[in-house]
C-alpha cells in the first residue's frame, strides 16, 4: 500500500484504524538508535507502536538537501487537457507555492538549457542586441509580489465545483528580474514604436503584441519567482511578466521581442483571448485583468459546524489595489466590510476574512471585491447584461456558496437563459 | 546691503524647500530622481545581433504583409498536405476533428456556432504566421515557406475567402479581404464604477 493512500485512510478513519495494523509489513525492520552506558552507539530493534505512535521515542529524518511536504498534506493542481489549476482553497496568506502555480502552455513544457537560452530584442531600435541569461542577472533587479490570471479563467454551471475548479487559474508569485524599461533604454527603442512582439521559446512559439507603453511602465522580464530560478512551468529560464494583463501576454520561456509601429494580430490575440460584447462585436486586446475575488473557506466539499467560523478568501485586482471586500452571509441581501490582511499590494492577491456566527440556517455567502479604480466586482447577471453575452474571456463574477442546514457547502451555480 | 537681502531670500528658499522634503512622497521621488541619475545611458551587457541571427528568428507576418517569405501556393496542392498532416485533428475539410474546426460548417449542429478562420479570423496573414510557426501539432515548425503558402491557400479556398485558382504569395495574402475583419474592437474597459 502506498504511503498517500495508508495517510488519507487514517485521515479518513483515524478510530478505526490503528497505524499498526495499516503499517503491517510494510515496518518489519523497526529499529531505533540507542547509546549504551559505555558510549556505543547501536541500533536497536523495538515494538512498531513505540516508534510511530510516539515521535518523541525515534530520532528523526536527518537534515536534507531539498524540503519536502509532510505525507499528510495532500495539495495538488487539478488537471484539465490544457492547463492545470491551482488549489485555492489549500493555500495559507498569499503566496502560492511555485510547484502549486496555475499552469497554461500552448505546446508543452519546453526543456531549454539556460547556458544556451538568449533574448533578441529588435525591430525598431537603435542597437539590436542578444542577451544571455547572464547578461539579464547584471542588470539592476526588481522584485515585485505580484498575481498573474488566465483570462479564460471561470468555469461553472454544477453545484460540486471546488475554487479550484472555479477560478484556479490565478496564482502569485514574488517575481524577479529585469525591468522591461531598462532594456528598452539599452537598445534605445525609436519613438515611432508603438508596439512590441514577444515571443516565446516553447513548441507553439507562443507570441503576443504588446503596448511598448506597458514595458515602460512595469513588465519584466523575470528570471526568478519566489527567490528560486523560474521553475519550467513558469517559464525556466526567462519570461515576459506583465503585472494586472491577463496571463497570455505574460509570454513565457521569453526568446525575442522585436519593436514595431502596429500590432501583429497573432493568433492569440485574434482567434484567441478576444470576447464577444453586445451588437456582434468582439472586443480584442482586452489586457486589464478586472477586479475579482472569491471565499476560499468555506467552500465545496467542506462541511461547517455551527458556531463561529472564519470564512477566509482572496481578492484581486489588475488595475491597482484593493481597497474594499464586502462579505454578504444572507445571499446577497446585506453586506459588511471584510479584514484585509497586510500586505496590500498593488495588483496582488490580497487575503480577507470575516468572522462569521452560523446558527444552523440555510444560506448563501457571498464576498465582492472593489478596488482603487472604484470598481466593484459584478454578478454574472450584471456580466452578462453589461456583454450582451454568455461567457468568455475575462469573466470574474461573484461567487456564492450554499450553505444547506446540514452544514454541507456547495457552489451556486448561475443561468439566464 | 544688496548681498545681505539675497542671503536671506536664499536662506528663507532652503528652508522652505527643506520644508517640503519632510513630505514622505516627496522624499520618495527625490530618492527615485538620484537614483535615476546614477544609471549609465548603456550597461554594455549583450551582444549586438547580427542580421544572420535576426534572421534565423524573425519569422513573424503582419496584417500588412511585413515578414512573408519568398514563394507562393495554391489550394490543390494545400488539400494534399492538408489530408496527410492536419486531418487527424481538424477534420475532413477542416470541420469536426478534435482540436477544432477551421472551416465553417454549413450545416451546423451544434447551437453555438463554431469559431473559424472564415468567420472569426480577422487578418489573412494570422494563418501563415500560425500555421508556420505552431502547426502541424506533433511536428511544429516542420513545413517549409512554400507548404505554408499551399495551406494557407487551402484553408482560405475551403473558406470561401478565395478563388480555387488563387496564387498566395507575399503579394496577395495581405489584399485578401477576411469575412471577420470588421468583427473586433478595442477594449473600452477602464474600471471606475462602470461594468463593462
Amino acid at each position: 500500500m502506498k504511503l498517500d493512500k495508508i495517510v488519507e485512510i487514517t485521515q479518513r478513519y483515524p478510530e478505526k484504524l490503528s497505524r499498526r495494523k495499516l503499517l503491517g509489513g510494510l515496518a518489519t525492520a523497526a529499529v531505533a538508535i540507542v547509546q549504551t552506558a559505555k558510549g556505543q552507539t547501536i541500533q536497536k530493534a523495538v515494538s512498531e507502536n513505540a516508534i510511530y505512535e510516539d515521535p518523541t521515542k525515534k530520532f528523526g529524518t536527518p537534515a536534507g538537501e531539498i524540503g519536502t511536504r509532510s505525507p499528510y498534506v495532500k495539495s495538488v493542481k487539478k488537471l484539465s487537457d490544457i492547463s492545470s489549476r491551482s488549489p485555492l482553497q489549500d493555500f495559507y496568506g498569499i503566496i502560492t507555492p511555485s510547484d502549486l502555480h496555475f499552469e497554461r502552455h500552448h505546446a508543452g513544457v519546453p526543456a531549454i538549457d539556460p547556458n544556451k537560452h538568449e533574448l533578441l530584442i529588435h525591430g525598431l531600435v537603435e542597437k539590436p542586441l542578444v542577451f544571455t541569461v547572464a547578461d539579464l542577472k547584471r542588470f539592476p533587479s526588481v522584485s515585485r509580489i505580484a498575481f498573474i490570471e488566465c483570462s479564460g479563467n471561470f468555469r461553472g454551471g454544477k453545484d460540486n465545483l471546488t475554487p479550484q475548479e472555479i477560478c484556479g487559474l490565478t496564482s502569485q508569485s514574488e517575481w524577479t528580474g529585469v525591468k522591461l524599461s531598462t532594456l528598452f533604454n539599452e537598445v534605445g527603442v525609436k519613438p515611432n514604436a508603438s508596439w512590441f512582439l514577444a515571443e516565446g521559446g516553447d513548441a507553439a512559439v507562443m507570441t503576443r503584441s504588446i503596448p511598448v507603453k506597458k514595458g515602460w511602465e512595469d513588465s519584466i522580464i523575470a528570471y526568478a519567482q519566489n527567490g528560486e530560478p523560474l521553475r519550467p512551468e513558469q517559464g525556466f529560464p526567462v519570461r515576459l511578466f506583465n503585472p494586472g494583463w491577463e496571463g497570455n501576454t505574460s509570454v513565457k520561456w521569453l526568446r525575442r521581442i522585436e519593436l514595431s509601429d502596429a500590432p501583429y494580430y497573432t493568433r492569440e490575440e485574434t482567434s484567441k483571448y478576444t470576447e464577444p460584447i453586445k451588437e456582434g462585436k468582439y472586443r480584442i486586446f482586452s489586457f486589464d485583468m478586472d477586479a475579482r475575488s472569491i471565499i476560499t473557506f468555506p467552500s465545496f466539499p467542506q462541511q461547517v459546524e455551527k458556531g463561529w467560523i472564519e470564512i477566509r478568501g482572496l481578492a484581486w485586482s489588475g488595475r491597482g489595489k484593493v481597497v474594499k471586500v464586502e462579505v454578504s452571509t444572507d445571499a446577497g441581501k446585506n453586506w459588511q466590510i471584510a479584514q484585509l490582511n497586510d500586505p496590500i499590494l498593488d495588483k496582488a492577491h490580497v487575503q480577507f476574512r470575516y468572522l462569521w456566527q452560523w446558527k444552523g440556517e440555510e444560506t448563501e455567502i457571498l464576498s465582492r471585491v472593489t478596488d482603487e479604480t472604484g470598481y466593484t466586482q459584478p454578478t454574472l447577471k450584471q456580466l452578462f447584461e453589461a456583454r450582451g453575452s454568455d461567457g468568455g474571456y475575462h469573466m470574474n463574477p461573484i461567487t456564492a456558496w450554499q450553505i444547506k442546514k446540514d452544514g454541507k457547502v456547495f457552489f451556486k451555480p448561475e443561468t439566464f437563459k | 546691503m544688496r548681498k545681505t537681502q539675497y542671503f536671506i531670500l536664499f536662506s528663507s528658499l532652503s528652508f522652505f524647500v527643506s520644508a517640503t522634503f519632510i513630505d514622505t512622497n516627496q522624499v520618495k521621488v527625490a530618492d527615485r530622481e538620484s537614483f535615476l541619475d546614477t544609471i549609465p545611458s548603456s550597461f554594455g551587457y549583450g551582444r549586438k545581433a547580427t542580421q544572420a541571427e535576426i534572421d534565423r528568428l524573425d519569422i513573424d507576418v503582419r496584417p500588412d504583409g511585413k515578414g512573408l517569405p519568398k514563394g507562393e501556393g495554391i489550394s490543390a496542392k494545400g488539400k494534399v498536405i492538408f489530408e496527410s498532416k492536419c486531418v487527424a485533428c481538424h477534420g475532413v475539410g477542416g470541420i469536426g476533428g478534435p482540436n477544432g474546426s477551421l472551416v465553417a460548417n454549413k450545416t451546423p449542429t451544434d447551437k453555438r456556432r463554431e469559431k473559424t478562420i472564415g468567420n472569426y479570423w480577422p487578418y489573412a496573414t494570422t494563418v501563415f504566421d500560425y500555421v508556420r510557426r505552431a502547426m502541424p501539432f506533433n511536428e511544429p515548425g516542420s513545413l517549409s515557406n512554400e507548404e505554408v503558402y499551399h495551406l494557407t491557400a487551402y484553408l482560405l479556398n475551403a473558406n470561401g475567402i478565395i478563388d480555387e485558382k488563387a496564387v498566395i504569395n507575399a503579394q496577395t495574402l495581405p489584399k485578401v479581404e477576411m469575412p471577420a475583419k470588421n468583427l473586433f474592437v478595442p477594449d473600452d474597459r477602464k474600471g471606475g464604477a462602470e461594468i463593462r
